[in-house]
């Protein structure tokens, strides 16, 4: 566990050491233990939720007819054709989108523990949930057409009140240039507040509208087919890709501003840019699966238990666990209760929560 | 070698002016102490050349680069810090702190290369920790952290060594092992070498020149000799104090008179 996560450099002495020398190891910055491990959960949860169901599908049936699908392979899967339409139309999209917002909320919760220098931040910290809320709550209770060109405008709420809360959480803490980290914190608990409020407001006015919306901020899978995967592909890309560039500066970050910005780390941009990537990327996912809880937080403290400390790992790490971790809640969801379905975010919580507290509960010393 | 030159440099909290024109030179290869009381400036004046409180006015040149108008790499190529307040992660080990100091020398994307580590185990060796790499921060003792974070300022590869009180929460033996290796750094590794201090006698055995900072200003600056005046030092602290030579050093020893001098 120590040794993988071990800086060993090849100096002109040889060093007084264990190892006889301290060199740098390709797994410095891909750890291949751990990523091997998650890749794993990853496949492994995937498989099992596209072909748990009311329908089961054999494995190899599900492996058969996803190489039909490949060049080069010719169609002869001898199954019948219901096992496609329900591989191809209703699990596999949904066990893609489960896993692009697994990994969204996870890298979001990682890059947040590290900006705050907290262990208890989550993606949902700075205003993206209650914005979300809000936004979602408005679609579904006011009397306005619910679809934009064959679209559910809840989503579209979301993703726009979510945006818009966290820019209003960042511009009321901005100090003259600098954006200081506890400002942020605070302002992100008023707007916050204040955005809970009248969502509770809103709800509370359009008594057919509070059950709906009321799923919808538990968190859940809401259908759609491909197209959500499609739409929240780019910006869980675009945003890793700012996150895995910058992490570095947050491990420096990590000693403190003052010493970071000393080491030539332009801080301030760095805050605006890890808190615009991260928010794009929980928007995006909370748009369409609602508020579901405990992955951003629950995630990235495993993972930091097995690779350590540096973000170079644990971001790409914890996209990868966050998948896998929400691809089995989603399962759990979906079946423990079959045919009625609950809400993931409850899932999440009551498998997530006692797990945490085992996790806490083998921390010798903070990890953090 | 380097020379550090702040001209008239100038930095305030708000309204509040707290540093009031500046002018000191130090050359690469010296080691020069800023003493003076608690609020006098001399930690702003650290954290106004490393780029962290911006100056009002004034420049701050090393060599023919005025560092105020740098980025904050280019400026971290150049100037390193040893703030006071220690504060290492606790999750992190040693060496990759210390590795921590390349960072104004890679690209956003670049990993360390094994240059990098090189100049990183080079910096644990010249400040003794190598046999700490794969410690946490959290194992150290304060002595440890401080050459730890030495050895991140070294790893920089600056010509400018910055540090904040490098003795404060040491004991004697470690102090004076700290005071040391500053010297040697600047007298070995030519670095130019601007620290605060509190005692003014460490100032002045181990500082080749010593300037003196009151409200904002520099009041006077030279050799111990020259500032250590009773006068000078009464006016300053607005205590009464004594003056004597050190029996070794002959450099001056400033002891305090209990209740003013009065019986």
């Amino acid at each position: 566990m120590r040794k993988s996560r071990t800086l060993l450099l090849c100096g002109g002495t040889p060093p007084p050491l264990r190892s006889g020398c301290w060199e740098l190891k390709q797994s410095h910055i891909i750890a291949m233990k751990p990523l091997v491990f998650c890749l794993a959960a990853l496949a492994v949860s995937a498989l099992a939720a596209v072909a748990i169901g009311a329908v089961p599908i054999p494995p190899g049936a599900i492996i058969a007819l996803l190489l039909s699908r490949l060049p080069f392979f010719p169609a002869s899967a001898p199954y019948p054709d219901t096992f496609a339409t329900i591989l191809f139309e209703i699990r596999l999209p949904r066990v893609a989108l489960t896993a692009l917002m697994g990994a969204a909320l996870a890298a979001a919760g990682t890059t947040y523990q590290g900006l705050f220098r907290n262990p208890l931040a989550d993606p949902y910290l700075v205003g993206v949930a209650s914005g979300a809320g809000l936004g979602a709550t408005i679609a579904l209770t006011f009397p306005i057409p619910n679809t934009f060109i064959g679209m559910s405008l809840v989503p579209v709420g979301a993703f726009v009140g979510a945006i818009f809360t966290v820019a209003l959480v960042v511009l009321s803490a901005q100090v003259g240039r600098t954006t200081p980290i506890s400002t942020m914190l605070l302002a992100g608990v008023a707007v916050g507040a204040f955005t809970s409020a009248f969502t509770t407001f809103l709800m509370l006015r359009s008594p057919e509208g509070l059950r709906r919306a009321f799923n919808w901020l538990l968190g859940g899978y809401s259908g759609g087919g491909w197209l959500p995967v499609w739409i929240i592909l780019p910006y869980l890309i675009v945003g890793l890709i700012i996150l895995q560039f910058n992490a570095r500066a947050l491990n420096v970050l990590q000693l403190d501003e003052e010493q970071a910005r000393q080491l030539g780390i332009n801080v301030e941009r760095l805050k605006l840019i890890l808190v615009g990537a991260a928010t794009l990327m929980t928007a995006a996912a909370v748009a369409f699966g609602g508020l579901i809880g405990f992955v951003g937080l629950v995630v990235p403290h495993a993972l930091r238990m097995i690779t350590g400390p540096d973000y170079r790992k644990l971001i790409p790490l914890s996209a990868l666990g966050g998948a896998a971790f929400l691809i089995l809640a989603d399962l759990i969801a979906r079946t423990v209760l079959a045919p009625t379905e609950l809400p993931v975010g409850v899932v999440t919580a009551l498998a997530g929560a006692p797990f945490f507290v085992f996790l806490l509960r083998r921390l010798k010393r903070s990890v953090f | 070698m380097s020379t550090l030159k702040l001209s008239n440099l100038s930095a305030s909290y708000g309204t509040r002016p707290v540093l009031r024109g500046v002018t000191l030179g130090v050359a690469g290869g010296e080691a020069l102490a800023l003493v003076g009381p608690n609020g006098a400036g001399k930690s702003t004046l650290i954290r106004a050349i490393s780029g962290v409180v911006p100056a009002r006015g004034g420049e701050v040149w090393l060599d023919d680069v005025n560092l105020l108008t740098l980025s904050p790499s280019e400026r971290a190529k150049r100037v390193a810090v040893v703030p006071q307040m220690i504060h290492l992660p606790d999750a992190f080990t040693v060496g990759e702190i210390v590795l921590m100091g390349r960072t104004p020398h890679l690209p956003l994307w670049a990993a360390e290369s094994r240059r990098d580590c090189e100049i990183a185990w080079q910096a644990m060796k010249r400040t003794q920790i190598e046999s700490l790499a794969e410690r946490r921060a959290h194992e150290l003792s304060g002595g440890e952290q401080q050459r730890a974070v030495i050895a991140r300022a070294l790893a920089q590869e600056p010509r400018v060594l910055l540090l904040d009180e490098p003795t404060a929460h040491l004991d004697l033996r470690h102090q004076i092992a700290t005071l040391e290796l500053i010297q040697s750094l600047a007298k070995d590794s030519g670095l130019v070498v601007l620290m605060t201090l509190h005692d003014l006698n460490q100032a002045a055995i181990y500082a080749d020149r010593v300037a003196l900072m009151s409200q904002g200003e520099i009041v006077a600056q030279g050799s111990a000799a020259e500032v250590f005046t009773a006068g000078q030092l009464s006016k300053v602290y607005g205590v009464r104090v004594a003056l004597a030579a050190h029996p070794v050093h002959g450099t001056p020893l400033v002891a305090p008179i209990a209740n003013g001098g009065h019986e």
